[in-house]
């Protein structure tokens, strides 16, 4: 097997004056979706315990449908990390030997945690439902309806006992359980935050702010995403029983609750007001302080990033969903308009740290310009490359659908409520 | 259902706590037999490398990629050579192609031609891993496949490093690297299989002007180490905190 | 007490468990804390002696010598003294035993690397005899009239 002599980045990195002859974009648009869909997973979750244990009635259809597509992100933010390793076949190393001076090492064990948090919560959740559908499903004939019975056996972990009084201790068991929860969400996103504030060798990222701007903007794009994804399916839903006709319940044909997406906004929006004014402080205090590296950080986000961060990011990622979403009169159609923004705003955020960070030398004295792979000619310009990141993007869709059919996220009646 | 409700939160903890204790048994301090790594070496590798003496011939660049098995043709380098070309109007032209592999024969820079006349001053300067005390690359490696001996030399393990570039990112000094074959973190290691033979270097053997030098900072007798104590050296990038091991003298206040 | 509650929790300790034994089966013996702390010395000790047995290549003028005395005493001599051999005759690795003749490097670019004029003030480039390729016999490899052994001695 003859091995390619590729260097790791030099495809999509092109050097403007003095760069460092070993240095690249080696963490390119893979490490950019990481933080992504963690942020996603964390605010998807933190959404739901808004219901569980602060008692937001209003958001509990939401809050069902997020803890369990927090579960169908869960193993999606691990997939761009698979895709960027070199070595992914040593990919459990970080939980065998984890060295905890590192910030990956620790977020490997977190990161464990909270699924297993996430996954006790559901079961907590929906161990009623279990348990009826095993009984619905006992002695009905078909392979399909076997296996559905065998999946509902495991699923229940042998616990049939379904009185008041279990029900009740279910109930309390998921509120803890969300409880708990949240600072681990925020411990997850913190840490990724910290992988990047932490390292001194890039004057883009290191700062203390950086792990806390990770968690706002984490919160943003996981109640932007719950909402645009329930928004869209209960529309659709109701979409399609009215094409049905027929004598229909005015419930049926409602589609998203406008009191469930009012309340989602108020907490998207307060996110958002932090996130941006972390961002801003942290500019703010580069400019002001104006270290060595103040010149070519300037000439980057001035000049080379201009678009991408004041105009991409900024305006159209922040400033116009801000608008659009407190304008009165506020619409279903401008709310997802609103929220697409957001979701593109806290991707840019994503790709203007990661990205932005290695757009110069660490010479002071050179660029990077990162050119994505578009078509992918070989494993690697697809693995780090534009179709990788759809892939990775369209995994956790494909994920709730099937978690969906067996825990069931969008009806109006489950249990443990 | 207070009752229940304290109960359930005490045997958790209870059950976490117990799990924990047989961890012990996988415990991640090493034998006795292994002490001895972790005893006091005679050693401590540093370099010299003298900017005055250095021509950039870049014959220490093709030696290193020939020791270290670095593919030849890759613009990936264990070492290299930065030219800097300081004009008139007080802008430094910096360039390294190949990382000075072919050395500098041309008085071009980035396709840009420089008039003698303009010329301040021009000089080159050699860089290679620092060895650090403090390895900002060895601390953030999650999986502890890079590490430090204890006569000083940063080593990766190529067996268990998983590829994840955290320590390349982490290198304030942009030594690190994917090796293209070997799939995994690479970087100068001062040639460790020559100096705990007592051999130099490569880059050391062959550089024909003395520009660059290895030391052991433990030994008093080393006449390199008696040049790095008691004349005016200087080290790259110290705001880091790293502590680096290589020392430069005639370092010059454009070099980045 | 409804004890159906820890469900969760024993599979979570049942999975940690499945990790530290698969710890014990796919972690080598001798990875640990070797050397200073945590920080700098978690590793597979082993390693070391793994980096210390990779194969050296340059063997250094005190092995060509062995054979090619006049040779390496006409260098000694010379003006090009400090010049190692294998920087033009490449590294000797196993020579003569694996390899019989070392690939000679003849070209004119070999010596342009000292020998090219870079009019660099107060460089040390200044110091060394050199030339302007396109202006020196461009043709001809520099070895017809130098002798790389003895840079004084025309060989015309």
């Amino acid at each position: 097997m003859p091995d390619e002599i590729i260097v790791h980045g030099i495809e999509w990195t092109v050097k403007e004056l003095f760069v460092y002859p070993n240095e690249y974009i080696y963490w390119s648009i893979q490490i950019v979706m990481y933080p992504y869909m963690t942020g996603l997973v964390a605010g998807a979750f933190v959404l739901s315990s808004l219901y569980h244990v602060f008692g937001q009635k209003q958001l509990k259809e939401i809050a069902q449908f997020s803890l369990v597509f927090s579960l169908a992100l869960l193993p999606v933010a691990a997939l761009p990390l698979l895709l960027h390793l070199q070595q992914p076949l040593r990919a459990m190393e970080p939980l065998l030997t984890p060295h905890f001076t590192s910030a990956i090492a620790a977020f490997g064990i977190v990161f464990t945690v909270y699924a297993l948090i996430v996954l006790s919560e559901i079961w907590f959740v929906y161990r009623k439902y279990f348990v009826e559908q095993v009984h619905a499903l006992k002695d009905q004939p078909g392979l399909s309806n076997a296996m559905r019975h065998m999946v509902y056996r495991i699923l229940t972990i042998g616990a049939y006992d379904v009185d008041v009084d279990a029900i009740r201790v279910d109930k309390k068991a998921a509120t803890v359980l969300a409880a708990i929860g949240i600072p681990v969400a925020c411990f997850l996103h913190g840490y990724a935050g910290f992988i990047f504030g932490s390292v001194k060798a890039n004057a883009l990222w290191m700062s203390p702010l950086m792990p806390v701007i990770f968690i706002m903007s984490a919160v943003v794009s996981g109640i932007a995403l719950c909402m645009l994804t329930y928004i869209v399916i209960r529309e659709w839903q109701a979409f399609r029983r009215r094409r049905q006709g027929g004598i229909l319940e005015a419930s049926e044909i409602k589609g998203a609750e406008k009191h469930v997406i009012d309340s989602a906004t108020r907490y998207l929006v307060g996110f958002l007001v932090a996130a941006i004014s972390l961002e801003m402080l942290d500019l703010i205090f580069r400019g002001y302080t104006a270290m060595k590296s103040w010149d070519i950080l300037r000439s980057v986000m001035y000049g080379k990033d201009f678009m991408n961060i004041f105009v991409l990011q900024y305006t159209l990622g922040n400033l116009v969903p801000f608008v659009l979403l407190l304008l009165p009169g506020r619409t279903m159609k401008r709310t997802v308009l609103a929220l697409l923004l957001v979701l593109f705003g806290v991707f840019m955020m994503r790709w203007n740290v990661v990205i932005g960070g290695q757009a110069f030398s660490l010479s002071f004295s050179g660029y990077m310009h990162y050119e994505i792979p578009i078509i992918p000619h070989s494993v690697e310009t697809f693995k780090e490359g534009l179709f990788g990141a759809l892939t990775v993007i369209s995994v956790p869709f494909i994920l709730f659908w099937i978690i969906n059919k067996f825990v069931p996220s969008l009806q109006r009646e489950t249990s443990g409520e | 259902m207070t009752c229940s409700r304290r109960a359930f939160l005490k045997d958790a903890v209870g059950g976490t706590l117990a799990s924990v204790l047989p961890l012990s048994a996988f415990t991640f301090i090493s034998s006795a037999e292994a002490k001895a790594a972790i005893a006091e070496s005679k050693v401590r590798w540093a370099f010299l490398v003298d900017t005055t003496k250095c021509v950039g011939c870049g014959l220490c660049v093709k030696a290193c990629k020939n020791e270290n098995e670095i593919p030849y043709d890759a613009e990936v380098t264990r070492t290299w050579v930065e030219r800097y070309v300081i004009t008139k109007d007080g802008k430094a032209h910096i360039d390294s192609p190949m990382g000075g592999r072919d050395g500098f024969t041309s008085m071009e820079i980035d396709g840009e031609e420089i008039e003698p006349d303009n010329i301040d001053k021009a000089f080159f300067v050699p860089k290679l891993c620092n060895q650090c005390d403090n390895p900002a690359c060895v601390q953030v490696c999650p999986v502890g496949a890079t590490y430090q001996t204890n006569d000083g030399v940063v080593l990766v393990d190529r067996d268990w490093c998983i590829g994840c570039g955290y320590c390349i990112m982490a290198c304030p000094y942009g030594v690190r690297f994917f090796h293209p074959v070997h799939k995994v973190a690479d970087k100068c290691n001062f040639c460790y299989h020559r100096i705990s033979k007592g051999m130099e270097p490569a880059c050391v053997e062959c550089c024909s002007f003395g520009a660059r030098r290895l030391a052991n900072l433990k030994d008093p007798d080393d006449p390199v180490t008696k040049i790095i104590t008691t004349e005016r050296v200087a080290v790259l990038k110290d705001e880091y905190g790293t502590k680096p091991h290589v020392f430069y003298l005639g370092l010059d206040a454009n070099v980045r | 007490m409804k004890w159906h509650v820890l469900r969760p929790l024993w599979v979570a300790i049942g999975l940690i468990g499945a990790i530290l034994i698969a710890r014990v089966f796919l972690v080598p013996d001798d990875f640990g804390v070797h050397g200073r702390n945590f920080t700098y010395g978690f590793h597979r000790l082993s390693n070391v002696q793994e980096w210390k047995d990779f194969p050296v290549k340059y063997q250094g003028r005190e092995a060509c010598v062995e054979c090619h005395e006049e040779n390496v005493h006409m260098l000694d001599a010379s003006t090009h003294a400090t010049v190692e051999c294998e920087n033009c005759h490449g590294p000797g690795v196993d020579h003569p035993d694996g390899v019989e003749s070392l690939p000679l490097d003849t070209t004119r670019d070999l010596c342009l690397r000292c020998h090219a004029f870079l009019e660099y003030p107060n460089s040390a480039r200044g110091d060394l005899l050199s030339i302007e390729d396109r202006r020196h016999r461009r043709r001809s490899e520099c070895i017809k009239c130098h002798n790389p052994h003895d840079p004084k001695e025309d060989m015309r």
